[in-house]
């Protein structure tokens, strides 16, 4: 990808710098040559038909030749490869979600490194931007509209993921990554995240958790005011709720806890904005409890 | 000549003599004033924005007061200072006095349309002490973030139907007043280009901004009644709203950077002594430009999910309107050959404009090509991009309008050495504040962000110092002009020896402009001069 982009702007910056030099060095030479002190008396020159035909249809030939790189490279940057890996990518206020092919989703983009991979994105809220700075690429995240973007890395490593279509406070942090593995260790992560004894024996890293799924974006655990309530000391805290339109006092336990992260418009912290996404497809059981069990302790 | 218009209050006392006046001059005055004090509130929230981005991490505000800054910043900045400015103040000052006439065809309309102006700039400022508070969701007001968000976002969109009308209303004003009031003898190529530019700009305000008008309708109705025209969820599309929005919007930039290349048009002859290089070309340049200016609005919208061929036709015509706007400039510097040339600050500035709008201009063909667009959209690259068209090109082009025609409005001179001073402090400041910006863009910052990963942090820095490096030059030229209206000396009634019918009148004109309606014999840049 990078290639087709930086192939079209060399093409552009070339023709530009050339006229820019051309415009600046005529203006100062001509101001110079011609002032006031040294050419006292004008000569009233009204216009000349050839020069305006010459600076119309040679401007015109280099914007076509520009419009030519640009297309042409567009073309095959949008020409999905057949045989490609495909992702489907859900993009909500403020983080992102990556499904595969058989169904497991994770909050990083994992690749196999050297193989095209096509990207089916949806938002489930406003509108988002997929962007891989170190591809060129980005295609918005449209709720209510299958978009598509596609790309090959071009070797392993990590290439940061932003978001570039304005979402709201958490738009700076909306930030992931695509992790780009060889073929041998991608098809091994592949065979082996699906499998739930592995993945239940491993003991889920709570802030981790948190801060891939986007919860930090929004509740601090310092006490401190984002968009929604604090984590910290929020298990027993008393709060007002409003619940289908009713105010209702609770105090939060764990059944409360689960149920906002699971069904989060049910009830709305009063002063609060109804926001927050649904995780019910995205935490496992095991996960959901270490968070709740986290937030219990975090006082 | 009768007094000039300063004394004829037409039985009004003090303020109330301006802003019930129906004089052109009065009320260009007005408007001149209102739209500098908004260009004011824009320029403090932008230095706010840049302190803030100065380092990663919270700096001065949090993140939704950062959010509302820019979003005020951008509503300001375009509805209430660009896209009024040059036409409004300096338009309605000149055009009558151009093309001979004694006020526009409807004063009473004209009137109108600055308390339009006022009350939807009141309404703007507002919405940040109501409930709700000011809007987060950029100038753009994109949904469905702006249906969901319970910011002030109706009252913003109120704002700017109600200061759409008025632009229309001084579009109208405009089109019958050079059809109709046109001295005897001014054919339409007899008339100067800031007026050629006028009509052509008051053309696509009438035909535009009806269009933003129904969009910001149909907004306000889905907040407060869940119409549902944009939302997916009720069978809307949030992309309609996109079109809508930049069939407006696109045009409107250009109702912004057309007056601003007839002021440019105008001064490049003057100061070399010799008639302006290819009257008929820049005419027809700003005639296709308005109206190619119409269907390139999708070039905004290559990565919304827009098809494949509409992005390959709107980067087609995109590129097209690069073609007259730069014949314009090939004709600007071709009229200095073989001229006399004097560098004083109007040229100056006019110089300044020149190469920032280029960089501008230039840089936009790198946003038309669809491949590069893809890499650049919604980055710094698109800020720096219209910040050098904007601001480096409508905005300098304000200024050296100001330099050029102040004298005449007030009929006192400003000190040139502190406006040359003032113009140099401004390019070096506009550059290191706005070239970074390329530079973040390329390697991939996003705009609208209010934090940002380390190795974004070095061009931040450098952009928030010149930003205060600008600042400082806005204070030296605006404390030199106003000091004119105090102490500058007697200005003449031309001292530029301009050669259009504005500088043949004194300074500052009289009530009725000119005593008997002059009689046009020849071209508008002819060095012997039309005589009264």
């Amino acid at each position: 990808m990078t290639d087709k982009v930086n192939e079209a702007f060399l093409v552009i910056m070339v023709i530009c710098l050339a006229l820019l030099g051309l415009v600046t060095f005529f203006m100062i030479f001509l101001a110079v040559r011609y002032r006031r002190g040294k050419n006292p008396n004008p000569e009233d020159i009204s216009g000349s038909l050839p020069l305006e035909i010459t600076w119309t249809v040679v401007p015109a030939i280099l914007v076509f030749i520009m419009f030519w790189y640009g297309w042409v490279n567009f073309k095959a940057m949008r020409t999905v490869p057949e045989k490609a890996f495909n992702v489907n990518v859900t993009a909500r206020m403020w983080s992102w979600s990556f499904e595969y092919p058989d169904g497991f989703k994770t909050t990083t983009l994992m690749v196999p490194a050297g193989r095209p991979v096509n990207l089916d994105i949806i938002s489930e809220d406003v509108l988002h931007s997929l962007f891989i700075p170190a591809f060129k690429i980005k295609e918005d995240a449209v709720p209510g509209m299958h978009t598509r973007l596609w790309f090959t890395a071009p070797a392993p490593g990590e290439y940061t993921i932003f978001c570039s279509e304005y979402c709201g406070q958490g738009h700076s942090s909306m930030i992931s990554k695509v992790v780009a593995m060889t073929e041998k260790d991608f098809s091994t992560w592949y065979q082996t995240h699906g499998d739930k004894e592995a993945v239940g024996k491993a003991v889920p890293d709570v802030p981790k958790l948190l801060d891939e799924h986007g919860c930090l974006d929004c509740h601090t655990t310092d006490g401190s005011e984002l968009t929604g309530p604090s984590f910290k000391g929020i298990y027993g805290r008393k709060i007002v709720v409003i619940s289908r339109g009713k105010e209702r006092a609770l105090t939060v336990d764990d059944a409360y806890l689960l149920s906002s992260v699971l069904y989060p418009d049910k009830d709305i912290v009063k002063g609060y904005e109804d926001i927050m996404p649904s995780f019910k497809d995205e935490l496992s059981e095991k996960e959901l409890a270490a968070i709740i069990n986290y937030l219990k302790e975090l006082k | 000549m009768g007094t000039d218009f300063y004394m004829n209050t037409e039985g009004r006392k003090g303020v109330l003599s301006w802003i019930l006046s129906t004089d052109h001059k009065r009320i260009g005055l007005l408007y001149l004033y209102a739209v500098l004090g908004f260009f004011l509130i824009g320029v403090i929230i932008g230095l706010l924005m840049r302190l803030e981005l100065m380092a990663p991490g919270r700096t001065i505000v949090n993140a939704r007061a950062y959010d509302s800054l820019f979003t005020l910043h951008g509503i300001i900045m375009i509805f209430f200072f660009i896209i009024p400015g040059v036409p409004s103040s300096l338009g309605n000052f000149f055009l009558p006095l151009q093309i001979g006439a004694r006020d526009v065809a409807f004063p009473r309309l004209n009137l109108l349309s600055w308390w339009l102006y006022v009350i939807a700039g009141l309404t703007a400022i507002s919405t940040i002490f109501l409930p709700g508070g000011p809007p987060d969701t950029g100038w753009t007001l994109y949904p469905p973030y702006s249906i969901k968000t319970p910011t002030n976002v109706s009252g913003t969109a109120l704002a700017a139907f109600i200061v759409g009308f008025s632009s229309i209303l001084t579009g109208l004003n405009f089109i019958t007043t050079i059809h109709r009031l046109r001295a005897p003898g001014m054919t339409w190529f007899r008339m100067p280009l800031f007026t050629w530019t006028l009509y052509s700009t008051a053309w696509v305000q009438v035909l535009a901004t009806p269009v933003l008008a129904i969009t910001l309708l149909l907004l306000i109705l889905e907040r407060a009644f869940g119409t549902g025209f944009f939302d997916p969820a009720k069978g809307g599309d949030p992309l309609m709203f996109e079109h809508l929005f930049w069939i407006y919007s696109h045009p409107a930039v250009y109702v912004m950077i057309l007056p601003a290349m007839g002021i440019i048009s105008e001064i490049v002859p003057t100061f070399s002594r010799k008639t302006v290089f290819g009257y008929k070309a820049i005419v027809f340049s700003g005639l296709s430009i308005a109206t190619l200016g119409y269907v390139v609005w999708g070039h905004h919208m290559f990565t919304s999910g827009m098809s494949d061929v509409s992005s390959m036709v709107f980067s087609f015509i995109t590129f097209a309107v690069a073609v007259p706007s730069g014949i314009k400039v090939f004709n600007w510097i071709a009229t200095m050959y073989k001229g006399s040339v004097e560098i004083k600050p109007p040229l100056l500035y006019a110089f300044a404009f020149i190469f920032l709008f280029s960089i501008g201009g230039l840089t936009g063909l790198v946003n038309s090509a669809v491949a590069t667009n893809v890499h650049i959209h919604g980055t710094f690259f698109i800020v720096a991009h219209f910040h050098y068209t904007m601001f480096g090109g409508a905005g300098f082009a304000f200024f050296t309008g100001l330099h050029y025609r102040l004298p005449k409005m007030t009929g006192r001179m400003y000190n040139f050495r502190a406006s040359t001073v003032a113009c140099i402090v401004l390019f070096i400041g506009f550059n290191i504040l706005y070239f970074p910006m390329f530079l973040l863009g390329w390697q991939g910052m996003p705009r609208r962000y209010y934090d940002y990963p380390p190795e974004f942090h070095g061009n931040n820095f450098i952009s928030t110092i010149g930003s205060w490096i600008l600042a400082a030059g806005l204070l030296i030229m605006f404390i030199n002009l106003a000091r004119s209206l105090f102490k500058g000396e007697k200005a003449g009634n031309n001292p530029w020896d301009g050669t259009t019918l504005e500088w043949q009148v004194s300074s500052p004109p009289p009530q009725e402009n000119f005593e008997k309606i002059p009689h046009i014999t020849r071209g508008p840049y002819s060095r012997e001069k039309n005589i009264l």
